[in-house]
Formats: C-alpha cells, sequence, structure tokens
C-alpha cells in the first residue's frame, strides 16, 4: 500500500473529490499557484483550473463568506483558513451564518463547506501559529467539528467531510504533518513513511464522522485523546509500561459516546489529554459526559492534562505542551488513586 | 469633484487662534447630526440635483468615467409627477400600476402587521414606511432564479415576487404554518423559491455571501447574478468592505445595495459614514463603478437597478448603488424614534413620499386617478385582511397553536445526531 505524509494524504482527499465532484472548489490565501504554505493544494490549480481552485484576499471573513454563499448557490467549497490562529474574523460566519443556515431556512439553504485550518502547536510558532480552538467549534450548534491523527484518517475523514451536506471545521494538527510526533522535542522526527497509518490507500474511501478508534487495546486506564495527543498518550503510556487503552476521538463532533462509554466501564479509570487550554476545554464536556455516563465504574477521579491557560508562548512552548512527562505522571496519578 | 460636504452633518470646526502643532491639545471628533429631538428639522445641505440632470452612461463604462454618479442623485420623477430624463421611459403604465400595488401593499401589510404586534399576536416586528419603493422597484429588475440576499427592510422583494401574504404573516405569528417552523424571529423571511436568502438578523454577514453566491453562478457558467443589500449602519461592519474587495477581485455578478434611510436605529448616518462624503463613494477605491439614486422614486429605483443588472449578465462585474431614502417609521417595534430625532423630521424629507409620487405620476399620465387610487387602497387593505385572517386560523406566536417544541430539534443538521435525540428525548417532545 502507498505511503504518504499526512500533507499528500489531505491534498489526495481534495484531488479524489475534486475528480470526482465538479462542485467541490478550493480556495484560500497562497492555495493557489504556490499550493499553500503547508503545500496542501499543490497542483490542483494546474490540474483543475483557477475557477475551481485560487487565490484570495488575505480576508478570513471574506473567505468563510464566500464560502457560506457559494454553498447556498450548491458548490462544495473546501477552504483553508492559513492557520486557525487567524480563524477569529471568520468565527462570525462560522457560528451566525454556515451552523445556522440550515435551521433557520428550514432546509430551504443549506451549507456543505469544509474549513480546513492547521491546529496546534510544537513549531516555535507562537501565540498566532499554535493555537488549538477546538472547542470553539464544539460549542456550536450546527457544525461538525474533526481532528485527525495520521494520514489515513486525515483523507478519509477529510472526503467523510466534503460530502458531508453540513458545515465541517477539520483541524489538522500542523506537527503531524510529515511524521507521527510523540512529545519528545528533542529526537530525530519519525516519518510516516514508518508508520502504519501512514499508508494510505489510493482513490476514494472515507472515514465516517463520529466514529472513534481505539489506537490501543488495555484494561489499566482509558486515555481519551485527539490529534497529536494520540501519539503523546501512546508514548508516554509504553515509556511507564501501562496497560492503557488508547482511543482516538477522531470526530469531537459528532461524538462516538459509545466507544467512550463502553472502554471506562471496562477500565474504570479515564485520563483526557489535549493541548488546548484546560479551562471550558473540551476535555472539560468529555469529563461531564464521562462521569454522567460511568460514574458507578470510576475508581478514580477523572484527570485531565491540557495545555496551561496561559497564551501559548515562544520561548517556553516544551514547558508549555503536555508532553509524555506530564501524561505520564497523570496516568501514574490515576492508576494509583 | 462636488463638494462632499453636501449632507446636513457637515460642521466644519472653526480654526482655534494660531498654536504651535506640539502644544494644541488633540480634540477627539464625534460627528452630531443637525438637529436633535425639539429642534426644527432641517435638510437643507442635502443637495438633490433636480430630475432628469443625470446622464445615464452605457453598462460597460470604465468606474474612473463615472465618478460624479457617485455623488450626485439619480432621478426621474419631478415635482410635477412627470417622467423626466436619460433614466425614465423604461416603464408601461401596466407595469407601474402593478408597482404601485405592490408598494401600497406592503403599506397595508406593515400597518396591520404593525398592530398585530401591538396586540401581542408576535413579539416583533419592522416596517417600511417610506422605503418601498426601494425593495418594490428593484425586484422587477430581476429574472427568476436570480438571489437576494435582503436585510429586514426589503419585504417588498417578496411582494413584488409574487410571494403569498400568508405564508409572510405565519412566518411572523410563528404559528403552525410557519414555513421556518417558528425558529426565526418575525420578518426574517427566508424562500429560495422567490430568490430571497434566509436573512440572518445579524447585520452586513450576507453581503459577502451574496458576492460568494454571484462567484458560484459565475464558476458554474450560470447566467444567475446575486443581489446584496445593506444598511447605512452597518456598511461599517467589516463584512462590507470584505465584499468589496473580494467583488472588485473576481468581478463578481453581484449588484450590492445600500439602503441609506439616514437612521441606524439611533445613529444617524454621519457615524457609520464618517468623513467621506458619500456611501456610494466607498466603490471608487476599489475600481466598482458607484450611482446614488433617489430611493422614494418608483422609476429611477428601477432603472437603476436594470443598468446595474445588465451589467452583472454581461460580466461586466459589480455595481454599487446607494438608494437615498428616509425611515419614516422607528427602526422596529423595540424603539420610538421621538427620542433621537424631531417628530416631524420625516415631514421634512425633501424627496417625498414613493407611494404618492408614484400616484401623482400615474395621474399626470392619464392612467389613475384620486378616486381609483381610494378604491384599490381599499381593496388591497381587504386582501391583506383576509389574509391576515388565513393566517390566524393556523395560531399567533402564544395562542395555544405555535410552531412545535419538536421541530426546535429538527434541522440543525441534516440528520440528527446522537446527542441531540438524546435531548430532544429528554425535553419529552
Amino acid at each position: 500500500m502507498p505511503r504518504k505524509t499526512m500533507i499528500e494524504a489531505i491534498r489526495d482527499a481534495m484531488d479524489v473529490m475534486m475528480s470526482r465532484d465538479e462542485d467541490v472548489v478550493v480556495f484560500g490565501e497562497d492555495i493557489g499557484y504556490f499550493g499553500g504554505v503547508f503545500r496542501a493544494t499543490q497542483g490542483l490549480q494546474a490540474k483543475y483550473g483557477t475557477s475551481r481552485c485560487f487565490d484570495t484576499p488575505i480576508s478570513e471573513l471574506g473567505i468563510v463568506g464566500i464560502a457560506v454563499g457559494m454553498a447556498a448557490y450548491g458548490l462544495k467549497p473546501c477552504v483553508e483558513i492559513q492557520f486557525a490562529d487567524y480563524m477569529y474574523p471568520a468565527y462570525d460566519q462560522i457560528v451566525s451564518e454556515a451552523a445556522r443556515l440550515r435551521y433557520r431556512s428550514n432546509s430551504q439553504f443549506t451549507c456543505p463547506l469544509v474549513v480546513r485550518m492547521p491546529t496546534g502547536g510544537g513549531i516555535f510558532g507562537g501565540q498566532t501559529h499554535s493555537q488549538s480552538p477546538e472547542a470553539l467549534f464544539t460549542h456550536v450548534c450546527g457544525i461538525k467539528t474533526v481532528v485527525p491523527s495520521n494520514p489515513r484518517d486525515a483523507k478519509g475523514l477529510l472526503i467523510s467531510a466534503i460530502e458531508d451536506p453540513d458545515p465541517v471545521i477539520f483541524l489538522e494538527p500542523k506537527r503531524l504533518y510529515n511524521g507521527p510526533f510523540d512529545g519528545h522535542h528533542d529526537r530525530p522526527v519519525t516519518p510516516w513513511s514508518k508508520h502504519d497509518l501512514g499508508e494510505v490507500d489510493d482513490g476514494h474511501f472515507a472515514v465516517p464522522l463520529g466514529s472513534a478508534a481505539i489506537r490501543r487495546q488495555g484494561n489499566a486506564l482509558t486515555i481519551l485523546a485527539y490529534g497529536t495527543m494520540v501519539h503523546v498518550a501512546e508514548t508516554a503510556a509504553a515509556e511507564i509500561g501501562i496497560d492503557a487503552e488508547i482511543i482516538d476521538l477522531r470526530s469531537l463532533l459528532p461524538l462516538d459516546l459509545d466507544t467512550i462509554e463502553t472502554s471506562v466501564k471496562k477500565t474504570g479509570r479515564c485520563v483526557i489529554v489535549h493541548e488546548a487550554t484546560l479551562t471550558s476545554g473540551f476535555g472539560a464536556e468529555l469529563c461531564a459526559l464521562v462521569q454522567t455516563r460511568c460514574f458507578y465504574h470510576l475508581e478514580a477521579p477523572i484527570v485531565r492534562v491540557a495545555g496551561w491557560d496561559t497564551p501559548y508562548p515562544h520561548a517556553q512552548e516544551w514547558d508549555y505542551f503536555p508532553g509524555p512527562a506530564r501524561v505520564g505522571r497523570a496516568l501514574i496519578e490515576t492508576l494509583e488513586a | 469633484m462636488p463638494d462632499p460636504s453636501l449632507t446636513h452633518d457637515a460642521v466644519i470646526p472653526r480654526r482655534e487662534a494660531a498654536r504651535s502643532p506640539e502644544s494644541t491639545p488633540l480634540k477627539l471628533h464625534v460627528p452630531e447630526p443637525a438637529v436633535r429631538p425639539g429642534g426644527t428639522p432641517d435638510f437643507s445641505n442635502i443637495r438633490i440635483p433636480r430630475a432628469g440632470q443625470v446622464d445615464r452612461p452605457p453598462v460597460d463604462v470604465d468606474a474612473e468615467a463615472i465618478r460624479d454618479l457617485a455623488f450626485s442623485v439619480i432621478r426621474v420623477l419631478n415635482r410635477d409627477g412627470e417622467a423626466v430624463g436619460p433614466w425614465a421611459g423604461a416603464l408601461s403604465d401596466s407595469e407601474l400600476l402593478e408597482g404601485l400595488r405592490h408598494m401600497m401593499t406592503l403599506r397595508a401589510f406593515d400597518a396591520r402587521m404593525q398592530l398585530a404586534q401591538r396586540q401581542g399576536k408576535t413579539s416583533f416586528y419592522m416596517q417600511h414606511m417610506g422605503e418601498e419603493a426601494v425593495s418594490c422597484a428593484f425586484r422587477k429588475a430581476l429574472l427568476p432564479g436570480d438571489m437576494n440576499f435582503p436585510t429586514y427592510r426589503q419585504a417588498g422583494l417578496l411582494i413584488a415576487g409574487g410571494y403569498s401574504l400568508v405564508e409572510m404573516a405565519c412566518q411572523i405569528y410563528s404559528n403552525t404554518h410557519d414555513p421556518l417552523k417558528g425558529r426565526q424571529l418575525p420578518v426574517m423571511y427566508s424562500s429560495r423559491e422567490h430568490g430571497f436568502f434566509s436573512i440572518s438578523g445579524n447585520l452586513a454577514t450576507q453581503y459577502i455571501q451574496a458576492v460568494g453566491w454571484a462567484m458560484a453562478s459565475a464558476i458554474k457558467n450560470d447566467t444567475k447574478i446575486a443581489v446584496a443589500w445593506i444598511g447605512d449602519g452597518a456598511t461599517a461592519e467589516s463584512d462590507f468592505h470584505a465584499a468589496l474587495v473580494f467583488a472588485s477581485t473576481y468581478r463578481a455578478p453581484v449588484v450590492l445595495n445600500i439602503v441609506n434611510n439616514q437612521w441606524a436605529i439611533s445613529t444617524f448616518q454621519g457615524i457609520a459614514r464618517g468623513g467621506s462624503g458619500t456611501f456610494a463613494a466607498r466603490g471608487l477605491g476599489f475600481g466598482i463603478p458607484a450611482l446614488r439614486v433617489d430611493g422614494n422614486d418608483y422609476l429611477a429605483v428601477h432603472a437603476v437597478a436594470k443598468w446595474a443588472c445588465e451589467r452583472a449578465r454581461l460580466n461586466l462585474g459589480p455595481t454599487l448603488i446607494e438608494h437615498v431614502t428616509y425611515r419614516v417609521g422607528a427602526h422596529s417595534t423595540s424603539d420610538d424614534p421621538a427620542g433621537y430625532r424631531p417628530k416631524t423630521e420625516s415631514e421634512a424629507w425633501p424627496l417625498g413620499d414613493p407611494v404618492i409620487r408614484l400616484k401623482n405620476h400615474l395621474i399626470v399620465r392619464g392612467a389613475w386617478s384620486e378616486e381609483r387610487h381610494k378604491q384599490a387602497e381599499a381593496e388591497i387593505m381587504d386582501t391583506v385582511i383576509a389574509a391576515q385572517k388565513e393566517a390566524e386560523s393556523y395560531g399567533t406566536l402564544h395562542s395555544p397553536q405555535h410552531a412545535s417544541a419538536r421541530d426546535m430539534f429538527e434541522g440543525v443538521f441534516s440528520e440528527m445526531p446522537p446527542h441531540l435525540r438524546r435531548q430532544r428525548q429528554e425535553a419529552g417532545v
């Protein structure tokens, strides 16, 4: 099976969908001739022409605003916000418009669009290239929020997102673009070509939205993670030698609550891990759901490991990032509780 | 270049005695309207050219060549009720009579719904008094399939487009026949079939969406065009400026309308307009042809709309139109204009009443009379009341018959996800 980086897999998903469906259009800042700052759209303009893949002015509001109008017309825009940190000018268009169009028009108008955004830290991007704003989307009714952790899922989930009849926020952990990142920033990067999940089928395949994946079966405790933290959690559990069950949520909304519930009822212990800041993060929602569903099976308090409640710093990146050491301490604490 | 101080707020501050720039204390400038409650209405600074004075350029004109149109006002109907000048002559007697009927219907509908709100049959209403010509006349320049992205004060697009008054009233009442299932505020209509995009209720957000819709039509080599609508106040939003950037960059087949009715709730238009001469002039920096039109002149609005739509259809790109009009009524049922402007200001408005002006024109043409007008008013009111009665037979907001609680959970997504299904179950509906 061919191996791809996450960027190649994402590009492949757009390529597959653009060739299957003439209504799929791709646009954003620097994504046309140049192929995007992370190269996700490289070659698409040459292949599909400037009316289906084009550069936009630097206006996130404008990018998502025209996408809403195009989606209402009947196209399927798959747009790029260069970094999730830049999406705030577009937030009103996402929250008040894309998310509510179907509802408020009683389905006369719908909004099948995908907003791709590189997310998360680990590249010394400081405050403006490192944020993880997923909870700002999961809190909004009418949009779906997806975070892949590997090339295979990235392709299958992006195809599902483009085919979905409703708006989807597609958050791409940028630290994973070139390889699975275990959280040890001082070690050499493992490329996706050496990882099983770097194997990506050619052509069309879909990973459904709303289904989690169990990355590691185990009995000692359950780790809920998504994006980069799936790999960090795997590393932390392996280094301590804990028999953890690691669930890669993949899709935060809709959420695969059944898989979570089954696992936590089995292990009786739950650790939630995300890069985003702690307070009101998606982990809070997970924590509430788990305690409601699994309270009488829990043998320890649910623990969250997250980014500190500070702006994402620059020089202190590795003090901020919840790496394997912090995750490992939380695992031990939960096991010993 | 005409004098940009053609509006009434332009007060030039007096120079103080000479001081060195280093020691001059800075002062914040906050524009104020010429008159506040208790004062005498004064529109003497609004420069209104005589009807028929403004040239009608070819539609493929370069924006640079018609810069003066962004500062003048295109008018067709003169004081004597005659249609004059190069923008006149596009509409037949029967088309004009139909236009009059649309405006009168909108006015009668507003009167009934305003009253219904006072009677507690709905929570909220927004009327069009004084602005009826803008949406009613513009609608007649459009073709089936074209799409409006309206604000809440363009219901004339629906009435002139043949939408049912009963459905409008059902939406306002959020009753069992509300096409939007009680999910949206009154007057935030939506009808894809009638080229009327779902009104958000957030200001300006839809301006940029209209540009996107128009771009999609161009991407698909379609023939449909989009029409964007915004008020004077909301042009201050970033969405407005983004729309002008994108429309200009991609030469989108879109008509960008600004309805300048002088007031954004209690805030006079000078707060959004700032130091610019006119709202229309905002288009010039983007290379977008920009025109101002007498928004109370049915014939002028229609002629300018036709001109702009033709440009869009011929792939010549966007046009910016400022409709100069006046909001006679309150912003909505939630404010009282007596708190922020002279009570008699609307009577002093120099562009008159759109219904009376078209009525007088039809009389001058020999196609109408005062008697027939009175008769028509009564007939139209009967039609509106009949529609209202039918709508009320399906319930009003606080009657037992209103949109169901079950409908609240539908339509968030195309398929209801598990968490919403659980919540609906919990709600017991």
